[in-house]
């Protein structure tokens, strides 16, 4: 099994794992804001707490939730390791250096992106996940069936203005690492193609990096609103 | 035209360096970047100073020698072009420029703006080459390539391994440079026999040189003075993958 392991800790190998842990994160995000386009339904949130029980119940999804959740971890230890291994690459800095001349600002800086990420999942996931999984959520009921009550979570969680620009200031940073991240993940799996390049370019610019953040950040500013009665 | 340099002076690996300013008032817009280096040196020799060593060769852009990292860009502002193609008309009189060594751990300074850059030649010992002795000019001529084949593996072939894609890269990765290679002989039908050994040799290699993994963000290809294309990079990690997957080389 050297191969293996020498082929993963090699760094091309190491800038695979990052990509195929990276675009099943960003698969991931598709089903997570179609899902969480629940929340929009204005039915008191009904509708998204049965897609909630949905979620925490149904066995293929709580087996891929733990795929995500190693994904999530395998993505930032070796976005660590890498990014330590880079920066020995060049012990000595220049002195004076103008980068922006070569290269987006984006790709130079998916650490410091993904370190935001980083902090905003724990805290999303303290917010909610662990509320869901460990802390008292209120109860509601649909037809005679019980049901965790996490939108009141939501709405509780959303009512607050800094928690609502948390989320909207780190949907930006989100935009900035797809639109780096998500077509360089294909060549780093040496997916380039006359064809179909342009279109995965096309996907992560507009597609991952724009409409997916903003709609990510139209759901705390939506709750926002409607719990302050201005809509 | 009046000039300032800010030059990076350092005896050797084992000192430290620091930039020192110095002053040229004599300077034609004619010359190119290494000739207004040759008239410092002039002056710097006549006054009984140490001179700036720097690489250079052939200062037609071919050779790949020159390596200086000029007001934060490598090989300077120009794109497409060397240290020895940038002139003088590129700056403004009276404008302050700095200029710096290659930085990277895989390229140690030797002194002052000279690196050791036989990182490189190490590379390409451990695989850019092709084993069989592929012929005279007629035997070229009985091989059928494509032409857009051919084209794409000349663009590659172009690479003077001057090593600007490492100086630009934010991770002094040698990835273009090592991907043009690995891509050129992998679409000729001469080296393709050895494409599987080769990239993983090549990529094994890189990587205990001590450069950095590759970001894509562009700026190698950017800098090359070749300007040669990301897709080669793409090339390789697929051909890597792709021998370490089907290789019959189990130990790694």
């Amino acid at each position: 099994m050297a191969w293996v392991t020498q082929t993963l800790s090699s760094s091309l190998g190491r800038k695979v794992i990052m990509s195929l842990t990276g675009l099943f994160l960003s698969t991931f995000l598709i089903v997570h804001m179609a899902g969480n386009l629940q929340l929009f339904k204005g039915d008191g949130g009904r509708a998204f707490n049965e897609y909630t029980y949905f979620m925490t119940h149904n066995p293929v999804i709580m087996t891929v939730s733990y795929l995500l959740y190693t994904s999530i971890l395998v993505h930032a230890l070796m976005a660590f390791v890498l990014t330590r291994h880079n920066q020995a690459s060049r012990p000595v800095k220049y002195a004076y250096s103008k980068p922006e001349a070569n290269s987006d600002w984006s790709s130079r800086n998916m650490g410091i992106l993904g370190t935001i990420l980083l902090l905003f999942i724990i805290i999303h996931m303290r917010t909610f996940w662990y509320e869901m999984h460990f802390g008292s959520v209120p109860m509601a009921e649909y037809d005679g069936k019980q049901y965790k009550n996490l939108y009141a979570v939501v709405q509780v969680a959303f009512g607050e203005w800094w928690y609502v620009l948390l989320y909207v200031v780190c949907m930006g940073a989100l935009g900035y690492h797809l639109a780096h991240g998500f077509q360089s993940g294909f060549q780093s799996l040496g997916v380039r193609h006359k064809k179909y390049t342009p279109l995965i370019e096309a996907l992560g610019k507009y597609f991952f990096a724009i409409i997916i953040p903003l709609a990510f950040a139209a759901m705390p500013i939506y709750v926002f609103l409607q719990v302050h009665h201005i809509i | 035209m009046k000039i300032n340099l800010k030059v990076w002076r350092q005896k050797n690996n084992n000192t430290a360096g620091k930039l020192v300013d110095y002053q040229l008032d004599n300077v034609s817009e004619d010359m190119s970047f290494l000739e207004m280096f040759d008239v410092l040196n002039d002056s710097l020799t006549r006054k009984g100073e140490d001179p700036v060593t720097f690489d250079h060769d052939c200062r037609e852009g071919i050779c790949g020698m020159c390596s200086m990292y000029i007001n934060g860009r490598a090989h300077g502002p120009q794109t497409g072009a060397t240290t020895c193609q940038l002139h003088m008309r590129s700056f403004n009189d009276g404008d302050t420029i700095v200029v710096e060594p290659w930085r990277a751990r895989a390229f140690p300074v030797i002194k002052d703006l000279m690196v050791d850059r036989s990182a490189f030649d190490r590379i390409i010992q451990s695989g850019g080459y092709v084993s069989v002795n592929t012929g005279s000019a007629r035997d070229a001529n009985e091989i059928l390539i494509p032409r857009t084949v051919a084209d794409e593996a000349m663009d590659a072939a172009a690479c003077i391994g001057c090593g600007a894609c490492v100086a630009a890269c934010k991770n002094a990765s040698a990835m273009l440079f090592v991907s043009a290679k690995v891509s050129q002989l992998a679409i000729l039908p001469q080296g393709h026999s050895e494409h599987k050994e080769r990239a993983e040799r090549m990529v094994a290699q890189m990587d205990a040189e001590g450069f950095g993994a590759c970001s894509f963000t562009g700026a190698c290809s950017v800098e090359c003075p070749k300007s040669i294309s990301l897709d080669h990079i793409a090339r390789m990690n697929r051909e890597y993958l792709g021998a370490k997957l089907s290789s019959e080389n189990v130990q790694g």
